[in-house]
């Protein structure tokens, strides 16, 4: 795989995860407290540097070769489960990822919440829920830098790759304020597949 | 459901996925190519027929389930 098709390819697969992470974020702001939102998105950000600023130099200690095999294990099972997703959708088996109806169950589930405050976070149920799709979306964006770039060699690339998809995703949520329903993940998901098999 | 079964569902479906039998399978077939690759036999061959055979096998799982 040449560094453009893996750019391409982490770029894809994160984007793809970062819309995620933002209708989480979006839901828990428009119907609870953008406030404790945006603090749990902070918690989350924290969190995750703290889990890759820890396990990243541990990775340097395990033998280049059983690394490989790991990985490499790990992303031929996640190839085949993307594709598997990928065909049950494309002939109608499996309901298409539908970003809006996700948002709007989200939004409904974070309305009929009770919810604890405390003198910093007003709502801890915004909070938690930012908190949780942050690190848990963000957990697959670094496992998926992490398994492209390390079997193609290319760790520098996949993170830039990460960034700018994490980036253009945040910027075009700001902007619009409103669940990314028109990314067509499906469609992203197999040709990430693809570059990911190329 | 506690935090630890929550934390170890949340690992299982994150690695594993949708289908068990096909993360079975890659192991399996990771197994096979280890074993035949250290007898110095040829094991190229084993993880390609593994996705060619386990994937529509998968599908067909899926499907029959509906």
């Amino acid at each position: 795989m040449t560094s453009a098709a893996l750019f391409v390819a982490v770029f894809l697969a994160c984007a793809v995860e970062a819309v995620e992470a933002l209708t989480i974020v979006l839901a828990a702001g428009t119907a609870r407290d953008w406030r404790s939102a945006l603090w749990g998105v902070g918690a989350g950000l924290s969190a995750l540097a703290v889990i890759v600023a820890a396990l990243g130099p541990a990775l340097t200690a395990i033998p280049i070769d059983a690394l490989r095999m790991v990985i490499g294990g790990l992303l031929l099972i996640f190839g085949l489960q993307w594709l598997r997703k990928v065909i049950l959708r494309a002939t109608g088996h499996k309901a298409l990822h539908d970003e809006s109806r996700i948002f709007d169950e989200t939004l409904a589930a974070a309305r009929s919440a009770d919810s604890r405050r405390s003198a910093v976070i007003g709502d801890w149920y915004a909070f938690t829920l930012s908190f949780k799709g942050l690190l848990l979306e963000g957990l697959e964006v670094a496992f998926i830098v992490l398994t492209f770039g390390v079997s193609q060699g290319g760790i520098g690339t996949a993170t830039v790759a990460a960034l700018c998809a994490v980036a253009l995703v945040t910027g075009v949520g700001i902007a619009v304020m409103a669940p990314l329903a028109r990314v067509p993940e499906n469609g992203l998901i197999a040709v990430g597949r693809r570059k990911v098999t190329a | 459901m506690t935090r630890l079964r929550r934390f170890l569902f949340f690992w299982y479906d994150f690695v594993v996925g949708d289908d068990w039998r096909m993360a079975v399978a890659v192991v399996a077939a990771l197994v096979i190519t280890f074993v035949l690759a250290g007898a110095g036999l040829p094991a190229w061959w084993v993880l390609s027929l593994a996705v060619l055979v386990v994937l529509p096998l998968s599908l067909r799982h899926a499907t029959r389930d509906r």
